[in-house]
């Protein structure tokens, strides 16, 4: 069990900003992680185990495609949405990952694009966690520029036949369908979805082993080999790099309030810990100006984030949002939290580093945040690009 | 059977307590979360539905924020709510509080009541009691278990020292629930947008003013409770020292 027991972050009455259902569903889902992936997550992690047995559960309360309309979904407005992926990540960005990736990478695209088969197919199921998914657009020479992909499809009869590789997909190995990003020949080599189910012919899946980051959650390689799919396969409604880059900002968004998650369970260890750790004439560590600093940064960035988040999920909601918004709370609120995941490794001394506390994990795991869906970097070029009107990538 | 749950919203277990400024309750800018047993209540009241049929309804007596426990009554399965709604409800003693929900469910017939054992806040354990009292309905407190039988019920009480009690009940009747009897649900997201459109029914302190009578029970004063630390060195040869320890273990302390 953790040492401390997470008890909330709100330094200016920000719940007043939240409706009542908006609370609720914060509050359910907080007490769900308390129980369910806290007392748990520590020895997923060492083991680098995903819990699945957690699943049915989730797809049960309606984690998955929580903020879609229909089959099965819980239709949750963008703010209540985002609160939820702000729980679970702080309880572990793998299990956030985990749901962002069933939720905005294969349920949404489905959701957006797909046909209408194959949503009366798919998006019950999916809800349900009867079935996963995962998302692959990432190759091993194309990450950032995703439009460089050697993967191809091409059109063979009424079916098409796909080759390529895609690397570093959550829950890759886990999945029943992917949602495979490909050029069409015949098409001048548009980008395009694919609904692929992965016992299919000549698809494989191999996990990427070592990771010193997100340990609770599945990566993998995947291996497409004349993978023939009918033409069913094909998300109708999908059509050039902006296809997929719509589903990368649906999930960006909620990787944005997750942020906010893993920084609060990262500052509310240390200011917990601070009070009661002593040193110097028998006072606590929280006394010395330069531990209150640490802590008064963080709770200033946390609860200048949240506000980010809240405006952007506001925006979201009234149909406003734009996609430099949506870089600028994923770029801002991870970068944040990464730093409080330091600062607070640093007020906790040596036990920082061991997982009798969160901390250490929370900035294994925000390394990789901070890299997929756009990298910091990639985020500043994007907001750079919309105040300047000049690209600079 | 259409069972009525009393929940009540009482400040977080764990969350730092400020009083107000006259020193006799607590500020309103704390956390509040549903009172412990009345969840186990309405996790029992669910329960019963789902094996027997019939309809949940769920009361709270308090300000606007209190509406809060009532959302996750419905959220997590309640069929429809009532809202007595007034900041006075919070200063209503067990028997006022007990008579106000009286007064505003006489026109609605229900086979049970449920309340919590006892509310966190107050720690009255009067409220059901009272309630059953005025209903001129039998009532049984620290409830575990309940079975529907033909013209009744079959409860399980917890008494003291690891015994317990069944007993045969008529209905209606009114239950104080007993907190861990059962494993509480979650609410769903589902159950959370579906709350938005079930029925609730506001009731003013006007409409139930006249069932109310004076508080019999008042608060002085709250405060929190002083650390004190006395020191005391006893001096002597050790026998004499053993001598007065003894003699303060026994008489002060009153451990031996
Ligand atoms: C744990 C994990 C899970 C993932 N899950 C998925 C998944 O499910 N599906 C999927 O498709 N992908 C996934 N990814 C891949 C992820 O999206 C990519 O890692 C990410 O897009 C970055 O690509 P890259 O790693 O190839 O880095 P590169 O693109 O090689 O970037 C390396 C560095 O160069 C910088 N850089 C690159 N181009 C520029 C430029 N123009 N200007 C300035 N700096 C630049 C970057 O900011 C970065 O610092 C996952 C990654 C990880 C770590």
């Amino acid at each position: 069990m953790p040492a401390f027991k997470f008890k909330g972050v709100d330094f200016i009455e920000f719940d007043s900003l939240l409706s009542e259902d908006e609370i609720l569903v914060r509050d359910n889902t907080r007490k769900w992680v308390e129980e369910k992936i806290i007392p748990i997550i520590e020895q997923c992690n060492r083991e680098g185990r995903f819990p699945r047995e957690l699943v049915p559960e989730m797809g049960q309360l309606g984690f998955f495609g929580a903020n879609l309309k229909g089959y099965g979904c819980a239709g949750m407005s963008n703010v209540e949405y985002g609160l939820v992926t702000q729980e679970l990540e702080r309880g572990d960005s793998g299990l956030r990952s985990f749901v962002s990736v069933q939720s905005a990478l294969v349920m949404y695209p489905i959701y957006a694009f797909g046909s209408d088969e194959q949503k009366d197919k798919w998006l019950p199921q999916l809800a349900k966690g009867e079935k996963l998914g995962c998302f692959g657009l990432t190759e091993p020479d194309f990450g950032s520029n995703p439009g460089g992909m050697r993967t191809r499809a091409k059109k063979d009869g009424d079916h098409y036949m796909l080759n390529g590789e895609k690397m570093w997909i959550t829950s890759g190995s886990i999945a029943d369908i992917a949602i495979i990003w490909a050029k069409v020949e015949d098409e001048d080599n548009r980008v395009r979805g694919f609904l692929v189910e992965t016992k299919t012919p000549g698809f494989k899946a191999d996990d990427v082993h070592g990771k010193w980051s997100l340990r609770a959650s599945v990566t993998s390689g995947l291996s497409l080999q004349d993978v023939r799919v009918p033409a069913s396969a094909l998300l109708p409604k999908s059509g050039g790099l902006k296809s997929p880059l719509m589903c990368l900002n649906q999930a960006r968004y909620g990787i944005g309030w997750g942020g906010i998650g893993a920084a609060m369970a990262c500052y509310d260890t240390a200011l917990q810990y601070s009070k009661l750790r002593k040193q110097f004439r028998d006072q606590p560590i929280a006394s010395h100006q330069l531990v209150q600093q640490k802590l008064a940064w963080m709770i200033t960035e946390i609860t200048k984030g949240q506000l980010l988040a809240l405006q952007v999920g506001r925006l979201k909601d009234q149909e406003k949002v734009q996609h430099q918004h949506i870089s600028m709370i994923k770029k801002n609120n991870v970068a944040m939290a990464l730093e409080c995941a330091r600062m607070a490794r640093d007020i906790l001394g040596a036990n920082g580093i061991a997982d009798d506390y969160p901390i250490m994990r929370h900035m294994m795991n925000l390394e990789s945040v901070k890299t997929y869906e756009g990298t910091d970097d990639i985020h500043t070029l994007i907001i750079g690009a919309s105040i300047t009107g000049i690209d600079a990538f | 059977m259409k069972i009525l749950v009393c929940m009540k919203q009482v400040p977080q277990k764990d969350a730092p307590l400020k009083l107000n400024e006259t020193g006799t309750w607590i500020r309103e800018d704390v956390s509040y979360e549903v009172n412990e047993p009345d969840a186990y209540a309405l996790e029992e009241a669910l329960r019963q539905k789902e094996k027997h049929g019939g309809e949940v309804v769920v009361i709270t007596a308090g300000p606007a924020r209190s509406q809060q426990v009532l959302r996750e009554g419905l959220a997590k399965g309640a069929d429809s709510a009532i809202h007595l709604e007034d900041p006075g409800f919070v200063g209503l003693d067990a028997f006022n509080t007990a008579k106000a929900f009286a007064a505003a469910i006489k026109e609605e017939n229900f086979d049970l009541i449920f309340t919590g054992l006892q509310s966190d806040d107050y720690g009255y354990a009067q409220t059901g009691v009272v309630l059953a009292e005025i209903m001129g309905w039998p009532h049984a407190t620290i409830i575990m278990q309940i079975d529907k039988q033909d013209g009744g019920i079959k409860v399980k009480r917890e008494l003291e020292a690891g015994f317990f009690q069944h007993v045969d009940m008529p209905l209606p009747a009114v239950l104080t629930i007993q907190s861990g009897i059962n494993k509480l649900r979650y609410a769903t997201l589902i159950g959370i947008k579906q709350a938005k459109n079930k029925p609730l029914r506001k009731v003013t302190m006007d409409e139930v003013r006249s069932s109310l009578g004076d508080n019999m029970q008042k608060i002085e004063k709250l405060y929190i409770p002083q650390k004190t630390k006395k020191t005391e060195m006893l001096t002597g040869s050790p026998a004499e020292i053993a001598k007065q320890l003894v003699e303060k273990l026994k008489n002060e302390v009153r451990v031996l």
